[in-house]
């Protein structure tokens, strides 16, 4: 029964919500794409407002940029398949009839709590350090070489470190769908005779997918702009620059703004195409 | 029919379920403990566990470099600022998308939900260029804004989903009744809608303690909130392991009971209603 009024009522209490986000969006956009097509660099005061597609076509073709897409790539992959396997796993754990599952739910969750910057140096200094972390005397305990983590092997120990912060992230939602999930077909197969790995794998990874998949594309969202954690363990050295952290220098520390704004669009770009599929999604749930 | 489960099968499953929870908290507990020791006793060799001379010098130590109280004042003006700020914007917009829905809600919401997923590099420039030209730059209100800004997709869809489930019937029958809007408002509907409200602000007073892309990078020396203040620990300085870990417990200790209490929430809020 909305009658014109309350519609129109009801217009007046969206607006301000949508022009913010809308201004939000667009001007700063905007800016970023004009930016792209001129060759700006404050610093040396150059200012240049059109140089075409100059920018795009050094930045494709500069090797930093296609080093700086395998790197994200990897890491992006590498928290993926740590956080989905590990998360399916532990959720099938935690849903288990055990003593003191509360407690243990939330010890599994906490780092997801845990601020970016403190994981990052908490990781950094008192796990992977080469003289005083833990892991340097776990290995000399172990009569080993200690291993300088972060300058051997960087991204997998930023992947380490984004893992453990996206881990409870997933269980927590793979829980709530292992939940959902109906507990009667499991007997009824269990009672079949039917072995464990394949009711997992024909009864409960099927019920599970939609979850993945959510998991997947929301995780993938915000592994893109991965930030703080690189910013504080390593500075984008040893290989670890993300597309993220390449447009963020060539923006803020060389300020070459033009170039690094056609390195922004591009990131754009790449985070649209994963966001249509979650969209999908998401918008073929708000209908039922 | 309940499956007979034996007790021998449960506590292995414990066990098990146990080892797993304390290897993921682990490193928080190892930073809970080296808060507490000296910086001697904190990178001994071989680690010591619990038995060191327990002592507070750490906490009064972080606490009397100048900077943290005021990073401290600063996340909390900025993370409690967002928040209500954004929920003062949010609540007519998805009340009238649940109770006033029209054709396009839909595509309004699906078009907030886009908005978040734009990176942040993306705008990077333009923003820190109109932060300058309007003089805010390292201001707690700039952060305040773009913060709301990033999270206020979240705190819209939140509030739809949690709006969405009080029944319509309801304000049928108190029009019935003779109510008139505000009366409906005020005594129907907000009673109702307090406890998703809540949870709401809980989660997004969390996400915004935690922002640390543009919190570390609008700011300077005077907006610079705990995101910020611990990421000037990766100086040298970082090599002080007690004194580093005490000031990251002081910076993550009220946000993580705030997220135990949370936990359901984060699920609707970090999914937009796709996993029930």
């Amino acid at each position: 029964m909305a009658t014109a009024h309350s519609k129109s009522a009801a217009r007046i209490m969206i607006a301000p919500a949508v022009f913010l986000l809308l201004v939000w969006m667009l001007v700063p956009l905007c800016m970023t794409l004009y930016f792209s097509f001129s060759d700006y660099r404050p610093l040396r005061g150059i200012f240049e407002p059109w140089v075409g597609f100059e920018n795009y076509v050094r930045f494709f073709s500069s090797s930093s940029f296609l080093k700086s897409v395998f790197t994200t790539l990897w890491m992006v992959g590498g928290v993926l398949s740590i956080t989905i396997i590990g998360g399916v796993l532990m959720a099938l754990l935690l849903d288990r009839p055990i003593f003191g599952q509360g407690v243990v739910r939330m010890l599994v969750i906490a780092p997801f709590f845990i601020m970016p910057t403190v994981s990052a140096l908490v990781w950094k200094n008192m796990f992977f350090n080469v003289d005083n972390g833990l892991f340097s005397y776990l290995y000399k305990w172990l009569g080993m070489q200690p291993y300088d983590f972060l300058s051997q092997a960087p991204i997998f120990s930023i992947v380490i470190i984004v893992a453990w912060q996206w881990l409870p992230f997933a269980t927590l939602i793979l829980l709530t769908a292992v939940q959902s999930l109906d507990s009667e077909q499991l007997e009824a197969a269990e009672m079949d005779g039917a072995p464990a790995l394949s009711r997992f794998r024909f009864i409960i990874l099927p019920h599970l997918s939609r979850a993945i998949t959510v998991v997947i594309l929301i995780q993938t969202i915000f592994l893109l702009s991965i930030f703080a954690e690189i910013f504080v363990t390593t500075n984008g050295a040893f290989g670890t620059r993300t597309l993220t952290y390449l447009v963020y220098q060539r923006v803020l520390e060389s300020q070459n703004v033009g170039l690094g704004s056609a390195g922004g669009i591009i990131a754009v770009i790449l985070a649209n195409i994963v966001a249509i599929f979650l969209m999908r999604i998401v918008g073929k749930n708000l209908d039922t | 029919m309940a499956r007979a489960i034996t007790t021998k099968q449960k506590v292995s499953w414990t066990i098990l379920a146990w080892a797993f929870g304390l290897l993921m908290f682990f490193p928080i507990m190892w930073t809970f403990l080296t808060s507490f020791k000296t910086e001697g006793a904190a990178i001994a060799d071989p680690p010591v566990w619990f038995f060191f001379d327990w002592t507070l010098e750490n906490y009064t130590a972080v606490q009397e470099r100048s900077n943290y109280p005021k990073a401290l004042m600063n996340s909390i003006i900025i993370a409690v600022g967002s928040t209500i700020l954004g929920i003062i914007i949010a609540v007519p917009a998805a009340w009238a998308m649940a109770f006033v829905p029209g054709k396009r809600t839909k595509d309004v919401l699906m078009w907030m939900l886009s908005t978040k997923m734009l990176p942040a590099v993306g705008v990077l420039y333009p923003l820190v260029l109109l932060a300058k030209w309007l003089g805010v730059i390292d201001s707690r209100i700039l952060l305040i804004v773009v913060l709301m800004l990033i999270n206020l997709p979240i705190i819209v869809w939140m509030l739809y989903t949690y709006f969405k489930e009080i029944p319509g019937e309801i304000l049928e029958a108190a029009r019935m009744d003779g109510a008139s809007l505000k009366s409906e408002i005020i005594h129907v509907l907000t009673p109702m809608a307090i406890p998703g409200i809540a949870s709401t602000i809980l989660l997004n007073i969390i996400l915004a303690w935690n922002e640390a892309f543009w919190t570390i990078l609008l700011t300077t020396v005077n907006a610079a909130p705990l995101t910020a203040f611990i990421a000037s620990f990766s100086a040298p300085e970082g090599l002080f392991y007690a004194k580093l870990s005490a000031a990251s417990m002081m910076a993550v200790a009220p946000i993580l009971i705030m997220g135990w209490f949370s936990q359901k929430q984060l699920v609707r809020g970090l999914t937009f209603g796709a996993v029930k």
